[in-house]
């Protein structure tokens, strides 16, 4: 009886075994499952993470320098890291410095170096000029030319761009710089600009999810505890201006807080400020805070209220019936419930300011700038791999943030309105 | 929420501050958005309340910013008003022809991401899908990943994708592509970008809206003889209809009002309404600006309506009273 179903197997009316029948009927489903997502699944990857994914590489790649200078890229393949620049190295220099005047590609292999080794665009433009006429021994008369060419530390960053590929970027984009001996050091404080945007970009969007997770708390609540009617009354306050542009919402706000605006102008009227001691409010560090908070509430509304509007009221009564003060009800039972809420519009916040670029380019003037801007500034100059090597640290912060998203919340659990 | 009668003198008091606090948060929210409606109507070009708007005198008031919406860009502004002016706004006015660039790569783009977007919902939200998770990440990312490194990306790739407009495939695809053949400068790339953007939006509210229908009905179709053709255009779509529109209208807003992919791929001839408003802010900031800014303010409003209107059809329609 034991081995019965091995010898007797359950058959489907066709006298297929059931068990086969139903693992394809399953493999059917799946297909057609995973048909219907294809199109926008390709669509998706062709021009969207493959133009990413290319956009990255650019962030490793970059030949303005090897391209233009082929002698010294085999001198620097015979020589090994550490071997003493000698004449021969100058020469192969030397060659390709006149190759490159002819070819008017001097500034472009400059630029390369330039990005770890400030200086060098001018003094490659100029020494090629030169390079022509010099006659032997090479060595003494280049660094003549500009005492920078016996600089160690310059020839281990032309050995790092003769090869296209380098992490030269990802070390400028760190504020470190290369060493003689092939390795990389920081650069001095005054000049860490990176780093430094990096982190304010972190504090600054810290700030604005505080800021939003203070303003968006009570009112969640309030939408929670009220009738359905009263809510969703309040529910169409919040997204209004969730669906009204953002330029017209940073324009509302340039009206109200610019100096001859409509708040100073009301501190004025009522005596606060002194007409001439009237206040900035805008085109600065504040301006971008403020605006952003404005901008990303609803985002943080949004969770927060789906998660209050199902916790049962019945836990902070027998909280109170059984002697809990209102602020212990609050602090031990209503807010560990609405802990899910807080994290999804935290890490959406967060996520979504982290990543800004309008706001801060348009009123955020001078210290109100972020990573994002940066990024752009660099695309501007055409200075891709730069831009690319700072949009990947960028965007490796925000995946791992959405990935801690999907882990802990689940992406599919997002909801808009 | 009512104060219970044990409330303690504190309490009340906090019952009271919390609601002052609740409004001054909604003040904040909705205020800098209605404030831009009277500014508009300022006949000095100044961002703020002048004198005479404040005692409510007629003269403080004017139209003319949004006259000169109209006039700005056209070569004979002053010539009067008849069918011939009208035919020179329609066709020459700055504001106008931003106004349809953007109407039209928002309706297409808003197309592409709804077929798109509902198809795939329909197969994500199947309990067989696999690598779901997976796959649904991928699709949300263009809402996560920050939209500069989106523009980066795109500006490069586009500038590659050119096909020669002599080639065979180049002479098909050239009215869509920039004169030099690429899908930088043109219609076509922003519509895909914009799509690309819109995605997200389509994605999580159909899905949202098929987790509350009823797979039952399905089976229920197909055992009365529906072929799944008719059991999508007869069951299925008219009750994730309201989802699918709710949808669409987040990705033609998100058309409506992306300024950043634009600013990278686009050329003179994609100028948009959200393009021009942001030349408009960093350059000479007029109160025209402001005058746009109202008229996209009633739009979302409307926009807004229709959604709530059908969020609420489709919860009664589901059975759900409405939240």
């Amino acid at each position: 009886m034991a081995d019965a179903p091995q010898t007797m197997p359950l058959q489907t009316a066709d006298g297929r075994p059931l068990k086969a029948a139903l693992a394809q009927a399953q493999v059917k489903a799946k297909r057609r499952a995973f048909l219907l997502v294809l199109p926008l699944l390709a669509f998706v990857v062709l021009s969207f993470v493959f133009p990413i994914f290319q956009m990255l590489e650019r962030s490793v790649f970059n030949d303005g320098f090897s391209a233009n200078t082929p002698s010294l890229t085999a001198w620097f393949s015979q020589h090994p890291q550490g071997a003493e620049i000698d004449e021969s190295a100058y020469a192969a220099l030397v060659a390709d410095l006149v190759t490159m005047q002819k070819a008017k590609t001097a500034g472009q292999a400059g630029t390369r170096i330039n990005y770890v080794y400030p200086g060098t665009i001018s003094v490659f433009k100029s020494t090629a000029r030169d390079a022509a006429k010099m006659v032997p021994p090479l060595k003494d008369a280049v660094i003549a030319t500009n005492p920078m060419w016996g600089d160690p530390v310059l020839w281990a960053a032309m050995r790092n761009a003769s090869h296209p590929y380098s992490t030269d970027f990802y070390m400028a984009a760190t504020d470190r710089k290369p060493t003689a001996d092939g390795g990389s050091e920081k650069v001095a404080p005054e000049q860490r600009i990176y780093i430094y945007l990096f982190i304010k970009t972190f504090i600054l969007s810290g700030v604005i999810t505080g800021l939003c997770l203070l303003l968006a708390f009570p009112i969640a609540h309030l939408m929670a505890v009220l009738p359905t009617a009263k809510s969703n009354l309040l529910m169409i306050l919040v997204l209004l201006p969730f669906w009204t542009s953002l330029l017209v919402r940073t324009t509302a706000w340039i009206a109200l807080l610019q100096e001859q605006g409509v708040i100073n102008d009301i501190l004025v009227t009522l005596g606060i400020l002194a007409d001439d001691g009237r206040v900035r409010m805008i085109y600065n560090q504040i301006g971008t805070i403020i605006v952003m908070t404005h901008i990303l509430l609803p985002f943080m509304v949004l969770p927060l209220y789906s998660v209050m509007r199902v916790i049962p009221p019945s836990y902070a009564r027998a909280a109170r019936s059984l002697g809990a003060t209102s602020w212990t009800t609050f602090r031990r039972i209503y807010l560990p419930q609405t802990l899910p809420g807080i994290a999804a519009g935290s890490l959406l916040v967060f996520i979504l300011a982290v990543g800004y670029y309008i706001t801060p380019a348009l009123v955020g003037g001078a210290d109100g700038q972020l990573i994002s801007n940066l990024i752009s500034f660099h695309m501007n100059k055409a200075n891709w791999s730069m831009a690319a090597a700072l949009a990947a640290i960028l965007l490796a912060a925000v995946l791992i943030l959405y990935w801690l998203y999907d882990q802990l919340i689940g992406i599919d659990r997002l909801k808009l309105g | 929420m009512s104060l219970p009668i044990y409330a303690s003198p504190l309490e009340r008091v906090w019952y009271y501050t919390f609601r002052v606090i609740c409004v001054l948060v909604f003040v904040f929210l909705v205020a800098p958005i209605l404030i831009v409606i009277p500014l508009s109507f300022n006949v000095e070009p100044y961002f703020t309340f002048t004198h005479k708007m404040l005692t409510f005198d007629p003269t403080g008031y004017s139209l003319r910013w949004y006259d000169l919406l109209l006039t700005q860009g056209l070569q004979n502004p002053d010539a009067p008003r008849d069918w011939a002016w009208w035919g020179q706004v329609w066709e020459q006015a700055t504001w106008v022809k931003a106004a349809k660039n953007s109407l039209w790569i928002g309706i297409w783009a808003t197309v592409l991401a709804t077929v798109l977007g509902t198809t795939a919902a329909l197969g994500l939200t199947r309990p067989e899908m696999p690598y779901r998770r997976v796959i649904m990440a991928i699709l949300i990312s263009p809402m996560i990943v920050p939209i500069i490194i989106i523009a980066t990306g795109l500006f490069f790739a586009y500038s590659s994708a050119c096909v020669p407009p002599d080639s065979a495939i180049g002479a098909v695809l050239s009215p869509f592509l920039s004169p030099k053949g690429c899908l930088a400068n043109s219609h076509l790339g922003i519509i895909l970008a914009h799509a690309i953007l819109g995605i997200p939006f389509v994605i999580i509210t159909v899905s949202a809206t098929l987790q509350g229908f009823d797979q039952s009905l399905i089976r229920a179709a197909a055992s009365l003889g529906a072929s799944p053709r008719t059991t999508f255009f007869k069951v299925i779509m008219p009750l994730i209809l309201p989802g699918i529109i709710s949808g669409g209208l987040f990705a033609f807003v998100t058309s409506f009002d992306e300024v950043v992919a634009v600013l990278f791929i686009a050329g003179p001839d994609q100028q948009t309404i959200p393009r021009q408003m942001w030349n408009g802010i960093r350059e000479a900031i007029s109160p025209a600006i402001l005058a746009v800014a109202t008229i996209l303010v009633i739009v979302s409003i409307a926009l807004l309506a229709t959604v709530e209107l059908l969020r609420r059809r489709s919860e009664r329609l589901r059975g759900v009273t409405p939240q």
